[in-house]
C-alpha cells in the first residue's frame, strides 16, 4: 500500500570525510527530506531537519546463529520514524567510523516491520586517498566498510600524488573490485552517484562484472609501487588490456563462471550449506544463475548467512545462458567454493 | 460478506477523521481520546472535535493514560500530561526521543529515552536509572512502587526509591514490550524472535510461548488476570493463567482467525470479551465462552492497520484508530 522508504547507509574510517558527504546530501537543491540518523551525535553539525542521535546497539537474534546480528537502535528509531510517513523521502544512516556494516543490512532483512517500511538502496563506504592504505593494514574495521561498500568515495584525492591514487584504487579493488569507485575532493560527488542505487534490489542485478570494467576503463591500470605481498598477472578480460593487481592477504573476492545451466537441486542445497558453514567469512555474495529448464534468470545475494534469492526476467533472445556466482570475504576457501559450484553444473 | 445486524456491530460504530496515526485510543473523563502521532490530542465531545497540542512541531511516539490523565511523549524529548483541556510539561530530556511512557491509576509515571528511566512518584518526586542498553518497553507492578523495563538481553525490576540497582530478569535476545500479570506472579515480554518470554516471579522460572509468525506488539490481561490476549498472528492467542505454573505444558486458545495478521487486542475490563483488531482495518469482539465473533469494522477496500484501542471504565464503549488517521468509537448497544 505504502512505498517503502530508501535507506543509505554512510560508512567509512574516522577522519574520511562521512559528515561532509552527509552535508552535501542535505544542501543540494533536491527537494527532498532526509531523515538521518547519526552517531557521535554533535561532533559536528549537521544542517538537516530531522537528525537522530542514537548509540549503535549492536543485537544478537536468539536463534543460535552468531552472525544473525542487527541493529536494535535502527529498529527502534525506524518504528518512530515510520509513524510520521510523508515528513520525508529518505533515510541517511550514518554509521561510528568502527562500525561493522553488516549488522545494518542484516537488520533490513531479518527485521520484518524494517522490511515492510524501508529498503536498503546502497552501502556507500568514504574513504580517504591519503590514509586508506595505511588503516587496510592496521585496521580491520577499515577493510570490511571497504569489502561491504556498493559504492565507494575516494575522498581527499588532491592531496596524494596521481600514482598514489592508483595504489589506493588498487588496493581497492584488490579487496572489492564490484563497488562503484568514485574519486573526490571534498566528497563533491554527484548525488545520483550516492544515492537511488537500488544495489539490495535482486531486480537490479542485472550483470555482475568489475565495476571497473564497466566505468574505470579510461584508467591506466598499470602500477609503479609493488609491496611485499603483491604479485602480478596477466587478466584476461574483455577490456583487453591486463593490469597490476594487488592481493589482500585477508579479504578478496572470488568470481566463478560456468559457460551454461546449472542444476537448482544441486545448486540450492549447496549454496545453503555453503552460507551456513561459510557465512561468517562471507561479507557479500550475489549470482546470476541459468537453471536447467527454466526461462526465467535466477538471482541471488546474500550478507554473512542470509540469502535472498528470486527468479528475475526471461534469458533474452540471443543471450547466452550463463552462470555466474561471486563472493567477497575473509579467507575464503577458494578451491572449495570453485569445485562445489563446478559440480553444479547440469 | 452478509452482514447479519443481530450479531454485527458495525452499525453502532461513528467514524471520524483524525489525519495522522492514531498512537493511543482512549477515554479522558468520558470523552473519546485520540493521540495522534503529528503531536496532538483529539477530544470529541458533544460531536464536535476539540484538538489539543501536546508536542508542537514534533512526533508523539508514546502515550499511556488513567481516567483523568493522559501521558505523553515525542521526538522532541518532552513528556507531557493533559486531562483534555490543559497541557502541563513533565519533563525535557534534550536531544533525546521519549520511547516508551507508562502512567498508573495512582499517578505514577515512567518514562525512558535510549538508556535511561525515569519515575515519577503521584507527589511529584523523579528518580532515575541508567540501563545497560535501550528501552523498549515499561510496567508498573500492581504491588508497590516497583517499575518493569524490558531491553536487550533481559528485563529489568526497579524500586526506584530503593538505592539497589535494579533486579535483571536476564534472557538471551532482544525484549520489546512488557507487561505485568494483575496479580503481580508473572512479567511477560514480546520478542524480536516472535515470541514472547516470561518469568515466574517467586522462583524466576523461565516460561516460553512461540509460534507466532510475526512480533507479538500488543498484549492484554483480562479482567479476572486469568487469560493474557497477544496480537502477531492471524487470530488473537490467549495464554491461560489459571495455573500455578501459568501457562506451562498448556495449550493457548485461538480466537478471531482470519486471513490477516492481528496487530492489536484489548480485553473489555469486566468481561471476558477481547476486542481484536488486524492490520487490514479489521476489528472484531470475540467472546471467550462460547467463541462468538461479532464484527466491529469490516471494510471491504484497503484499510490502514488497526494501531490503538482502548475500552472505556464501565466497557461500554471502545475507540479504536488506525495507522492511517481514522479514528473511531463503538458504543456497544444497551
Amino acid at each position: 500500500m505504502d512505498q517503502k522508504i530508501p535507506v543509505t547507509v554512510l560508512t567509512g574510517y574516522l577522519g574520511a570525510g562521512k559528515t561532509t558527504l552527509l552535508n552535501r546530501i542535505l544542501s543540494e537543491p533536491h527537494g527532498k527530506k532526509f531523515a538521518v540518523i547519526v552517531n557521535e551525535f554533535g561532533e559536528i553539525g549537521i544542517d538537516g531537519d530531522l537528525v537522530v542521535g542514537v548509540d549503535e546497539e549492536v543485537f544478537e537474534m536468539n536463534n543460535g546463529c552468531i552472525c544473525c546480528t542487527v541493529r536494535g537502535d535502527l529498529i527502534r528509531i525506524l518504528e518512530g520514524l515510520m509513524k510520521r510517513r510523508g515528513k520525508f523521502d529518505a533515510i541517511i544512516v550514518e554509521t561510528t567510523g568502527l562500525a561493522d556494516p553488516a549488522p545494518v543490512a542484516q537488520t533490513f532483512f531479518v527485521d520484518a516491520d524494517v522490511s515492510n517500511a524501508a529498503f536498503l538502496d546502497a552501502v556507500v563506504t568514504v574513504a580517504d586517498a591519503k590514509w586508506l592504505s595505511q588503516r587496510l593494514k592496521d585496521a580491520p574495521e577499515a577493510k570490511n566498510q571497504i569489502a561491504f561498500a556498493d559504492v565507494i568515495v575516494l575522498n581527499k584525492s588532491d592531496l596524494v600524488s596521481p600514482a598514489e591514487l592508483r595504489e589506493v584504487q588498487a588496493r581497492i579493488r584488490a579487496i572489492n573490485p564490484y563497488a562503484r569507485l568514485h574519486e573526490s575532493v571534498r566528497c563533491a560527488v554527484p548525488l545520483d552517484a550516492v544515492l537511488g542505487r537500488k544495489a539490495f534490489d535482486l531486480d537490479r542485478i542485472l550483470a555482475i562484472e568489475p565495476a571497473f570494467l564497466e566505468a574505470e576503463h579510461e584508467h591506466d591500470h598499470a602500477h609503479e609501487h609493488a609491496g611485499d605481498h603483491d604479485h602480478t598477472h596477466g587478466h584476461d578480460h574483455q577490456a583487453g588490456h591486463s593490469h597490476r593487481h594487488y592481493h589482500d592477504e585477508d579479504m578478496q573476492s572470488v568470481a566463478i563462471e560456468i559457460d551454461g545451466d546449472v542444476d537448482p537441486e544441486k545448486f540450492l542445497p549447496w549454496i545453503n550449506n555453503l552460507s551456513q558453514t561459510e557465512g561468517p567469512n562471507i561479507l557479500r555474495s550475489k549470482g546470476i544463475l541459468a537453471f536447467k529448464g527454466e526461462p526465467k534468470r535466477f538471482v541471488f545475494q546474500g550478507v554473512h548467512m542470509i540469502l535472498d534469492g528470486d527468479l528475475q526476467r526471461d534469458w533474452q533472445p540471443g543471450e547466452a545462458r550463463r552462470s555466474k556466482i561471486v563472493f567477497i570475504g575473509r579467507d575464503l576457501k577458494q578451491d572449495m567454493i570453485r569445485t562445489g559450484f563446478l559440480a553444479c553444473a547440469a | 460478506m452478509r452482514e447479519d445486524p443481530a450479531v454485527s456491530l458495525t452499525g453502532h460504530v461513528v467514524e471520524t477523521k483524525v489525519e495522522a496515526h492514531v498512537v493511543a485510543a482512549t477515554f479522558l473523563s468520558g470523552l473519546p481520546a485520540f493521540a495522534l502521532a503529528d503531536g496532538c490530542l483529539v477530544l470529541q465531545a458533544d460531536n464536535q472535535l476539540r484538538r489539543l497540542v501536546l508536542h508542537p512541531e514534533a512526533t508523539l511516539l508514546a502515550a499511556s493514560s488513567s481516567e483523568t490523565r493522559l501521558a505523553s511523549g515525542g521526538d522532541d524529548g518532552r513528556v507531557v500530561f493533559t486531562d483534555g483541556h490543559e497541557v502541563r510539561e513533565i519533563a525535557r530530556e534534550t536531544g533525546q526521543w521519549i520511547d516508551a511512557i507508562v502512567l498508573r491509576a495512582d499517578g505514577a509515571l515512567a518514562w525512558s529515552s535510549s538508556k535511561t528511566v525515569r519515575c515519577r512518584d503521584s507527589a511529584g518526586l523523579t528518580k532515575s536509572v541508567r540501563l545497560a542498553s535501550s528501552v523498549r518497553g515499561l510496567a508498573f507492578l500492581p504491588k508497590g512502587y516497583r517499575l518493569a523495563a524490558s531491553h536487550y538481553n533481559g528485563v529489568s525490576l526497579w524500586f526506584p526509591n530503593a538505592e539497589a540497582n535494579p533486579d535483571l530478569l536476564a534472557w538471551k535476545g532482544s525484549h520489546i514490550d512488557v507487561t505485568v500479570s494483575p496479580d503481580g506472579r508473572f512479567i511477560i515480554s514480546s520478542m524480536q524472535e516472535n515470541c514472547l518470554h516470561g518469568w515466574k516471579l517467586a522462583d524466576k522460572q523461565n516460561l516460553r510461548m512461540s509460534g507466532y509468525p510475526a512480533k507479538t506488539r500488543s498484549l492484554s490481561w483480562s479482567h479476572d488476570g486469568n487469560w493474557l490476549a497477544t496480537s502477531g498472528a492471524d487470530a488473537c492467542i490467549l495464554w491461560p493463567f489459571q495455573a500455578k505454573n501459568g501457562p506451562m505444558g498448556q495449550a493457548p486458545r485461538e480466537c478471531g482467525g482470519r486471513p490477516a495478521r492481528v496487530t492489536k487486542v484489548a480485553f473489555h475490563p469486566s468481561a471476558l470479551i477481547v476486542a481484536i483488531g488486524y492490520e487490514d482495518g479489521w476489528l472484531m469482539l470475540c467472546r471467550m465462552s462460547d467463541g462468538a465473533e461479532l464484527p466491529v469494522r469490516a471494510p471491504t477496500e484497503a484499510a490502514g492497520a488497526i494501531s490503538a484501542m482502548g475500552w472505556d471504565a464501565q466497557g461500554r464503549r471502545l475507540a479504536f484508530g488506525s495507522r492511517t488517521g481514522e479514528a473511531f468509537v463503538l458504543t456497544l448497544p444497551s
